[in-house]
């Protein structure tokens, strides 16, 4: 298979190059992963992050064809050829396909990401019905991959105002938690004209996650709490 | 060469579950703490656990302690510690009650209350019926689990270092532990980590196995470590294979399937546990469902055109309950083999999954080792939890949903040990000069090495050795060869090259880096398993297929320096309650 492979290191290269590399591999029942490794034992330079191998710790997100995804749930048959590998695109890069995920992080803790609840702990679980706990499903389970993120315009032109797809999420997923007794402070803190307002439903984001949750959905419920709580 | 230094009160190195429970700990004290990991903390491997939390909450069928310990002494086969089992069964229900109050997404009962399935292994009634035991986040509890430590960590305003990957332990003549030296990733650069506590939580090292359910991450860094620093490695010939890795790709599907109702067949369609353990039938424990396994390919009725797996069924569930309480696992079932678990079953085959050994501990996490006066003297200012400990809870074989447990005990005791042990121990003691040196001259060597093998290569030997020589079932010849090759194939791991040799984000180096810690717990297992001749838990010879309590109910200790072996007791006394006395085990 044919492969062209964004390189850059920054202490040997002025700009970023295309490389092109070519495996003899059998893709069916393999993922893009796969190939990835076998490309590096040729050429141990070829950097890229890499953990679980099954889309749960979201490390290789990846450009992949001119799409976000991660390459270790990529079906390789899936892949037209050559395949064109890219790092996330709107972070800074590192090296190759490595990028810098600071601003990316910085917007999701400023979400408060943690469950508030002022309350002084009851001496077992505090109880939440079964339809209550539903409410987090399709939430809860974000990887912070990335993928979303980066494929947003509106993070691309303002990465450092608006908070972006993968944090708006976990926002709703603690607005939604009805153990959380923050709600009100979390709606002010997101009523901003960047922060929450800049999302113009391209839905980006629900077309390449990886775990297809829905991000855009998301934003507009929160953004119906706060058209409720005005009215 | 010049290396930077940094002061704190306690360094963590790695942030997964046990790490981040403990910096939780830490940070809530006030105390100066540096978490360094490999990898962004949630992408530690933790997030992969997929079935549950152990606590015998009740909330389902009658429940206690008492029966959980008895599950656990048990599925050890009596290897583990009672002291640390009763310590771990008693704590289960407080830190699963004190996870849900940091908001762990649990998935809940019509009562509101915490949802509990069933494992293997864990009975009511010192081991009569299966009882639901196991606290669960969809087929996700440990995503959830480790996400919600890293939100409480963000609250606590925890200092995480990451991708940064600790090289080695900061050791004096005196045997004390004052921090680690350690790289950051991005731009290569060492530094040394003082402290005057220091933790290691770096996980397991499933990556020895070819075949493993493990991220490439699971490099056993700790062991390596504390193997290089003279500290022995614990009952490491023990190494649990999942009875239900996906054929051919080895991502792990969770033994919940069974808990909710799922079921193992062979190539004749036959539900053939109930030959092998006709009262737990597939929720026996994981050994005993592996060699089973085994067995059944090894006998011609596997699956598949080479008969080399079986199928796990679980069609009968129906779509709803396996979209509700088994999303994930339909998820993998569709990526990985292809199949829709609602129609048709997933191939499975026992896979390297879970290392019950490691650097040896007490149950306060302080790690022990033999020096003057006996087995369990302590290291003074080190600490190990999570999988790459040894407390010893797991014994020759760990029940499910017992480790995400062990992660949230112990971190949790470690952290209070820590804080307590500080308040003796006020001011740092200096760094011995060479303090350095080590980590300095593998990097050195890496550099300057010529004409050496690719890592990539030398680590495919090493798996493949293991794999082949070290499986379910051992055999002595088989063992023996092992040992031999192994031995080799740490030869060669000290002359491996590297074809990059920049600073910035250099994972060449880290993979070489990652191969030495390997070659130490590859060792340890082979040579541990060869000396052990007995069957237990795990570890299952050929050629001794009884437990032998009278020559073999103890504990090894590896030592890395002239691969030597040693003994020590297994502490049948617990803390408050009489001990479970020995007996055959039945499932």
């Amino acid at each position: 298979m044919k492969f062209r492979i964004y390189r850059y290191n920054p202490e040997i290269d002025a700009a970023p190059r295309m490389q092109n590399y070519e495996l003899n591999v059998e893709p069916t029942g393999k993922m893009l992963l796969d190939a990835l490794v076998l490309l590096k034992e040729q050429d141990d330079s070829l950097s890229l992050r890499k953990s679980c191998r099954e889309g749960v710790c979201g490390s290789d997100a990846m450009n992949i064809n001119g799409r976000n995804g991660l390459a270790c749930i990529t079906p390789l048959s899936t892949l037209k050829e050559p395949v064109e590998l890219r790092p996330l695109p709107g972070l800074p890069v590192i090296r190759d396909l490595i990028v810098d995920m600071t601003q990316f992080f910085k917007q999701y803790h400023s979400i408060k990401p943690y469950l508030i609840n002022n309350d002084p702990p009851p001496e077992t679980e505090r109880v939440q019905s079964p339809a209550q706990r539903a409410h987090l499903n399709g939430l809860y389970e974000c990887i912070l991959c990335g993928c979303c993120t980066t494929a947003c315009p509106s993070f691309w032109w303002n990465p450092d105002k608006f908070v972006g797809p993968a944090g708006l999420l976990q926002a709703y997923r603690f607005i939604a938690d009805t153990r959380d007794q923050a709600t009100s402070e979390r709606l002010d803190d997101l009523e901003d004209p960047y922060r929450l307002f800049r999302c113009h439903t391209i839905m980006n984001c629900v077309d390449v996650c990886p775990k297809e949750l829905n991000p855009t959905e998301a934003i507009g419920r929160i953004k119906d709490l706060m058209i409720k709580r005005m009215v | 060469m010049a290396v930077n230094k940094r002061t704190f009160d306690v360094v963590v190195v790695g942030a997964g579950g046990s790490g981040m429970r403990a910096a939780l700990q830490l940070a809530e004290a006030g105390l100066k703490v540096a978490v360094l990991s490999k990898v962004f903390p949630t992408r530690s491997h933790t997030v992969a656990a997929q079935g549950g939390i152990a606590a015998s909450l009740g909330n389902v069928n009658e429940d206690n302690w008492h029966w959980h310990m008895y599950d656990t002494v048990k599925g050890s086969d009596y290897l583990g510690d009672q002291d640390a089992i009763e310590f771990m069964c008693r704590a289960a229900p407080e830190v699963v009650y004190e996870l849900e109050h940091y908001g762990m997404p649990f998935d809940r009962l019509d009562s509101g209350k915490i949802y509990q399935r069933p494992f293997g292994g864990h009975m009511q009634d010192y081991g009569k019926n299966p009882v639901q035991r196991a606290c669960a986040a969809a087929d996700r509890t440990g995503h959830a689990l480790l996400h919600t430590l890293y939100q409480q960590n963000v609250k606590a305003n925890t200092h995480f270092f990451i991708e940064w990957m600790a090289l080695d332990l900061i050791r004096d003549e005196e045997g004390d532990v004052l921090g680690v030296t350690a790289m950051e990733i991005e731009t290569g650069e060492v530094m040394l980590f003082q402290a005057r506590a220091t933790l290691l939580a770096t996980g397991g090292a499933g990556r020895i196995f070819q075949s493993s359910t493990n991220a490439f991450i699971n490099t056993g860094d700790g062991l390596g470590m504390a193997a290089r620093a003279g500290i022995p490695l614990e009952d490491m010939e023990f190494f649990q294979f999942h009875p239900t890795g996906v054929y051919g790709a080895g991502v792990l599907i969770t033994e919940g399937v069974r808990g909710e109702g799922g079921y193992l067949v062979n190539g004749q369609g036959e539900r053939f546990m109930s030959n092998y353990a006709p009262n737990a039938m597939d929720l026996a424990s994981r050994d005993v469902v592996s060699r089973a396994m085994t067995i059944e390919i090894n006998e011609g009725r596997g699956c598949g055109p080479l008969g080399d797996h079986l199928m796990l069924k679980l069609d009968h569930l129906g779509d709803d309950v396996i979209k509700q309480r088994l999303p994930g696992i339909r998820e993998i079932a569709l990526k990985f083999a292809h199949v829709d678990p609602a129609k048709n079953p997933i191939p499975v085959v026992p896979t390297a999954h879970y290392m019950m050994g490691g650097i040896p501990t007490n149950y306060h996490g302080q790690v022990v080792a033999p020096y003057k006066t006996g087995p369990d003297e302590v290291v003074h200012g080190l600490y190990a939890v999570g999988e790459c400990a040894c407390v010893s809870v797991h014994g020759a074989n760990r029940l499910g949903c017992n480790s995400l447990l062990d992660l949230l005990v112990f971190g949790r005791e470690a952290g209070r040990q820590i804080i307590e042990d500080l308040k003796s121990n006020p001011h740092p003691k200096p760094l011995p000069g060479d303090a350095a040196d080590r980590p300095l001259a593998r990097l050195d060597r890496l550099e300057n090495q010529k004409n050496g093998e690719r890592v990539s290569g030398v680590g495919d030997a090493m798996r493949k050795t293991m794999q082949k020589h070290c499986g379910v079932f051992r055999f002595p010849d088989l063992l023996a060869e092992g040992v031999t090759q192994i031995k080799q194939i740490a030869e060669r791991v000290a002359h491996t090259e590297i074809q990059d040799k920049s600073r910035v984000f250099n994972t060449a180096r880290i993979e070489a880096l990652e191969l030495d810690n390997l070659i130490e717990v590859a060792q340890a297992t082979m040579i541990a398993a060869e000396a052990r001749k007995e069957s237990r838990g795990a570890h299952a010879r050929d050629d001794f297929q009884d437990r032998d309590d009278v020559n073999w109910l103890k504990h090894s200790l590896y030592f890395s320096e002239g691969s030597r072996l040693d003994y020590k007791p297994v502490r049948l006394k617990p803390l408050t309650v009489d001990s479970f006395p020995l007996k055959a085990r039945v499932y």
